[in-house]
């Protein structure tokens, strides 16, 4: 199962490595991990996403708070908050395609962000489910290239 | 403003720190500490290798409690480091490690003898730090220090590149330390600590499983008051030895591999146990899913990561094992001195009666010379008081079995990685920082030899240090199992008469002193002790004497194979 770990960590050298280190030291696979600054810029935020069973997530929870740069972790409620990707898909396009490229790209409320001669570049937001159902519209149109941010996640309501 | 160097610094620093000694080796960035430490009061002991100059460390924080300091230059200065760093956070000792780097300009860029430590060492430190810029040095190190030493103890590196070694800071540099993510839990809950009360109250067959958390608190005479009050029979890990005293009644040694069958068994019988500072490693618990199958398990620990690790825990308690016994001492005494004291006769006699059945025996009327009985004359010609350190294989179990333990901080070994040539170094440290104690090695003749060169530094460094060596011209552990499970074919660990250790030890100024028969151990052994200079003593052990009680490999600990020649 996906486990969201949003990790609070003190925005030092060194500090992104000892994570991931940690994480393929304990056995875990990382599917996906974002880094940011917060609103405070001593602080970095790490989401990772994680694929594992609910002991081995508390034991890597645990190691992590071990680390003496991370200053706080949360594991996100999947059904309580709001998560986020950003992809930016470069999709193969001639006179004929183009048109319905751009239908598909509407519908998903999607933006077009660099037009080539023979290519749209695409750019959207939003959860995971939706970026892969757009994903599988455009592929048969021949997918030049994809890049992914990671995922990103705030957790619902005022609490942080 | 007077301005001093940051090697000045740095002394200066770990003399705040109460450093009193460092074990190091000089190289080309370490120069500038180096000249400094010339003019200084620090003592400093030259090792002839690294690793070495860890282990010193290590064993020298072991004895004493303090922080050892370990000190290497960059690149293979540092890299040698590795095993006795790895070694100590494995057992969780309090060490600081300094290394020199290479200049900040040039890091990165694969400069002369440029590794990056910090990244190699990152999975077996408790935390590391690169000091960028000298301003950053006083604080780096006394948070260095704090982390090492508080919480779970660990070994903390702090990598300093020789520019910043050179350059200059106002001697009177005010320190901030600021550690947001660092805030170990010493206070147990107190609500789980009542229940854990009643819990011990109402267990008609418990057990107290003690480990080195015990000696790194400072728990054990609170342990013991507690084991007393409450009737409570004592296991300990091999970490743990000497935190309870293993000659009295209450004491069943301790368990796992090697350990007494009466402990394996208590553990199978057990309804309770009561684990305080030791993380269920698999040499104690044999095949886990079979380990303790009627116990409720109450575990005491600071790092909460070691809780429910290993093993199910019905009551978790997270907080310093000294704290946590105090407050649930009290706590019991609360419960019997209203309701009266638990009569646990019937358990303890259960265990009376195994620990009579089931001694820890070998032939004490063969003629040969046999190593459990050169390690109970150890025993009793130091009265059970020395500190002993051991190397690593059947020579480590000979001495945990058969030296009795009553004192924490007496009984040194590589638990955890289980490291060959740590005892020879570890007990120069533990000799540098106990003076008056009797230190010995009890030592394997593999082991010693991937050590030996430090013979020079126990000499020159004048710290006597007593190696009694069990010389049976094998790996000899690694041929028990040749011999146990792979049908006696002893591929690459016979290693006999490859070295005359009298010579070599008298080569490096020390003596050496031979023992081949049974009559002579007692003499030799004395004699060791009275000689104020370094002593080996090479003790021709029967070859293919095996260590029993034994568990195999996965197996359950009940089932323990014994001596059957
Ligand atoms: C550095 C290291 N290498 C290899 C081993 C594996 N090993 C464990 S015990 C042992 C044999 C030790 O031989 P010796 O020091 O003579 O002790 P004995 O068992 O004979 O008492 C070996 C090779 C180890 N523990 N450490
Ligand atoms: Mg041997």
């Amino acid at each position: 199962m996906n486990h969201i770990i949003s990790v609070l960590v003190e925005n030092k050298a060194g500090v992104l490595a000892k994570i991931s280190s940690l994480f393929s030291r304990r056995g875990f696979n990382i599917e996906s991990l974002a880094v940011g600054p917060t609103e405070n810029d001593e602080i970095s935020r790490i989401t990772i996403v994680v694929n594992a069973e609910k002991h081995g997530i508390e034991q890597v929870v645990k190691q992590l708070y071990k680390l003496i740069n991370v200053i706080k972790i949360q594991e996100l409620d999947p059904l309580n908050i709001v998560e986020r990707e950003l992809v930016l898909i470069k999709v193969s396009t001639d006179s004929k395609t183009r048109a319905e490229v751009l239908e598909i790209v509407n519908i998903f409320r999607a933006n077009i962000v660099d037009v080539g001669k023979k290519s749209l570049l695409v750019e959207i937001t939003g959860t995971r489910s939706k970026v892969n159902a757009l994903e599988e519209m455009l592929r048969p149109y021949g997918i030049l290239e994809l890049v992914r941010t990671g995922k990103i996640a705030c957790s619902r309501g005022s609490k942080s | 403003m007077s301005k001093i160097t940051g090697a000045q610094m740095l002394l200066k620093c770990l003399e705040k720190e109460g450093v009193d000694v460092i074990f190091g080796y000089p190289g080309g960035v370490m120069i500038p500490i180096y000249d400094a430490i010339f003019d200084g009061n620090l003592r400093h002991i030259l090792v002839r290798h690294e690793q070495c100059a860890a282990h010193a460390a290590d064993g020298y924080a072991r004895a004493t409690g303090k922080t050892g300091v370990c000190m290497a230059t960059s690149g293979p200065g540092g890299t040698n480091l590795v095993t006795g760093i790895a070694n100590a956070y494995m057992d969780s000792i309090p060490m600081v490690a300094i290394t020199g780097q290479v200049a900040t300009g040039v890091i990165g860029t694969d400069a002369f003898q440029e590794a990056d430590i910090t990244g190699i060492t990152s999975p077996i430190t408790k935390h590391n730090y690169l000091v960028k810029s000298i301003e950053e040095l006083p604080v780096v190190v006394k948070e260095a220090f704090y982390i090492a030493s508080t919480g779970r103890p660990g070994p903390v590196l702090v990598d300093i590149p020789v520019d910043v070694l050179k350059s200059l800071i106002d001697k009177n540099t005010k320190v901030e330390v600021k550690l947001n993510g660092y805030k170990p839990t010493y206070k147990g809950n107190l609500r789980q600590i009542k229940q854990a009360a009643k819990k011990i109250f109402s267990s008609k067959k418990p057990v107290i499983f003690a480990g080195g958390g015990i000696i790194s608190s400072g728990a054990s005479s609170i342990l013991t008051e507690f084991a007393k009050k409450a009737n409570l029979p004592v296991i300990t890990t091999l970490l743990g030895k000497g935190c309870f005293p293993e000659n009295d009644e209450l004491s069943l040694r301790i368990a796992g591999m090697h350990g007494t069958k009466y402990a394996n068994l208590a553990f199978t019988e057990t309804d309770l146990i009561i684990a305080v500072g030791v993380r269920f490693d698999d040499r104690v618990t044999g095949k886990l899913s079979e380990f303790a199958p009627e116990a409720e398990v109450i575990h005491i620990d600071i790092d909460p990561a070691e809780i429910g690790k290993n093993i199910k825990t019905n009551i978790p308690i997270v907080g310093d094992a000294k704290s946590v016994l105090k407050d649930l001492s009290n706590e019991y005494e609360k419960i019997i001195s209203s309701k009266g004291n638990t009569d646990r006769s019937e358990w303890l006699g259960r265990l009376k009666g195994l620990k009579q059945k089931y001694p820890l025996k070998y032939d004490r009327d063969s003629k040969k010379l046999k190593p459990a009985y050169i390690v109970e004359k150890i025993y009793e010609v130091t009265k059970g008081d020395a500190i002993i350190c051991t190397e690593v294989g059947q020579n480590q179990m000979w001495a945990a079995q058969f030296y009795k333990s009553s004192q924490p901080r007496t009984f040194i070994s590589s638990g955890g990685l289980g490291t060959m040539g740590f005892g020879l170094p570890a007990s120069i440290g533990a000799k540098v920082g106990r003076p008056d104690k009797t230190v010995i090695d009890i030592a394997g003749d593999g082991s010693i030899q991937m050590v030996s060169q430090e013979l020079a530094t126990a000499v020159t460094g004048k710290v006597p240090i007593k190696i009694m060596l069990l010389n049976n011209g094998y790996l000899g552990m690694v041929r028990q199992w040749q011999e146990l499970f792979y049908n006696r074919r002893y591929s690459e660990t016979c290693i006999k008469n490859c070295v005359d250790f009298v010579k070599l030890v008298e080569a490096y100024g020390g003596v050496g002193l031979r023992v081949k028969e049974k009559r002579d151990v007692e003499g030799a052994i004395k004699k060791a002790l009275e000689i104020n200079n370094l002593v080996l003593v090479d003790f021709w052990i029967e070859m293919e004497e095996n260590v029993f009680p034994m568990v195999a490999p996965g197996a359950p600990i009940n089932k323990m194979l014994e001596d059957n020649k």
